[in-house]
């Protein structure tokens, strides 16, 4: 294992994963907004943003897929140095991290029980760049419509259809970050 | 300051809370189940919301703390006093002013802005659990959007009072599914409730957090010929003059005198203080 994976994490843990918490929970609180994150320097090709999301969120408890592109010896040491999560299949994992490509079909993920629709995957999607125009959202956390570039449309409309289970999105790009809920309703316009 | 991790709560016990917000968040009105820790105060007392408010607390933030509307009883002061010297934030109580608003059974009388947190302290979290106390049972109603139980118990109410006598904790439709309670505040709150605001519901004893993103539909239950009512005391404030406020009767003597005051204690004030400048 090489030295330099162990830097890269929160210089001050608490501090920086309270203000990175605060992007995080306002990107799922309204979903297509975009918010700026950073403190983590993972190994690329993962953003600043995804390891710092990573951080944030994930420990011993969360177990984690890497979908191909991220499924890098150097990625998988940094990640267990710093957040000790568990590498697992798509269908047991509570984040998976990768390319939008890698992602579907989203039926391999976990959709969460209709007692528990909380127990469903969180994907963190890995994007060169995003912008505040394309596909139209609606739904809670949107006052009247948000324009966001989503990859496609069909699959976010399909797991929106699931409500109340569905997987929840993050996408990251550089130190950037947006979410998608599952009660998001996306259309073209 | 020091002695204590930022916001007083370990890391590990910080991330379970956020994801179980995150959740909570994507499933607006669903109970996430979360491993409540204990807290150095009593049940009863906010163990929930303070919980949420560690996990969400950024050293930037400047935090208020009512109880029924008041910033300077014990239950604020003490909340307020333990982030002061557990996180070591700002605290105001001006609502305007702050950026994270720990609130136990009230909304404040301001609207929210979007850059602004409303925790709320949730003593009982399941809206269904006085009409049936198993759990396993409520959950699969929830599961089942098996609601029929909720309308029974407020027809009860018209046909035992005439009208719909539950005044607080009345339940909520979110998004047209999840039925939520929205914690004792007082009906009159309820349709503040599609707010700019992010809010997050913690009840520590229950071990459940929910929210609401902001702009979420949050829908009274009623019945057409019997429309929900934000009642409030058909009075004005007698300190500041307010007639859109909810008030508190308060007893001032032992000759049956009372007075109404408004129950937010910030904007009483602030009015009052309005008053006196412009009279000057």
């Amino acid at each position: 294992m090489n030295t330099h994976l162990l830097q890269g994490g929160f210089n001050a843990p608490p501090q920086d994963g309270a203000r990175a918490f605060r992007s995080i929970m306002n990107a799922m609180a309204r979903p297509g907004r975009i918010f700026d994150v950073s403190g983590a320097l993972p190994p690329t090709p993962m953003s600043v943003a995804c390891g710092t999301v990573i951080l944030t969120l994930c420990d011993p408890e969360t177990p984690i897929h890497l979908a191909p592109s991220r499924d890098i010896e150097e990625i998988r040491h940094w990640i267990t140095f710093h957040c000790g999560a568990p590498f697992v299949r798509a269908s047991e994992a509570q984040f998976v991290i990768g390319n939008w490509e890698e992602m579907l079909p989203l039926k391999q993920f976990k959709q969460g029980e209709a007692q528990y629709p909380d127990r469903s995957a969180t994907l963190i999607i890995e994007e060169p760049e995003f912008r505040n125009s394309g596909a139209a959202l609606r739904g809670p956390g949107i006052k009247d419509v948000q324009y966001f570039s989503l990859p496609t449309i069909a699959a976010f409309q399909q797991n929106a259809a699931l409500y109340p289970l569905g997987i929840d999105f993050i996408f990251c790009a550089d130190s950037q970050i947006a979410g998608l809920a599952r009660t998001t309703r996306v259309s073209e316009e | 300051m020091s002695e204590y991790n930022f916001a007083y709560l370990d890391e590990q016990t910080k991330r379970m809370i956020r994801r179980s917000i995150l959740k909570g968040l994507a499933i607006p009105g669903y109970q996430v189940p979360f491993a409540s820790r204990e807290m150095p105060m009593p049940y009863g007392w906010g163990t929930g919301g303070v919980q949420v408010s560690a996990a969400t607390l950024t050293p930037d933030d400047t935090l208020k703390v009512i109880d029924q509307g008041a910033d300077d009883t014990t239950n604020a002061i003490s909340i307020r006093k333990f982030f002061q010297k557990t996180a070591g934030v700002n605290v105001t109580e001006k609502t305007a002013e702050a950026s994270l608003i720990q609130t136990r059974h009230r909304i404040p009388e301001v609207t929210l802005r979007e850059d602004q947190i409303l925790v709320y302290q949730v003593p009982i979290p399941e809206p269904l659990r006085f009409l049936e106390p198993s759990e396993v049972e409520t959950r699969k109603m929830h599961a089942l959007e098996e609601y029929g139980l909720m309308h029974v118990k407020l027809y009860e109410d018209i046909s035992k009072h005439g009208a719909i006598a539950t005044s607080y904790a009345y339940p909520v439709r979110v998004e047209g599914r999840y039925v939520m309670d929205p914690s004792p505040i007082p009906k009159f709150d309820n349709p503040k409730m599609e707010m700019a605001a992010v809010q997050l519901f913690g009840a520590g004893r229950e071990q459940r957090i929910y929210a609401l993103p902001p702009y979420t539909e949050v829908i009274s239950l009623d019945f057409e010929d019997y429309p929900f009512e934000a009642s409030k005391a058909d009075h004005a404030c007698d300190l500041c003059g307010a007639e859109n406020s909810y008030l508190d009767e308060v007893i001032i003597d032992d000759q049956g005198g009372r007075i109404f005051v408004c129950s937010d204690t910030d904007f009483c004030t602030s009015r009052q203080d309005q008053t006196k400048e412009e009279a000057a």
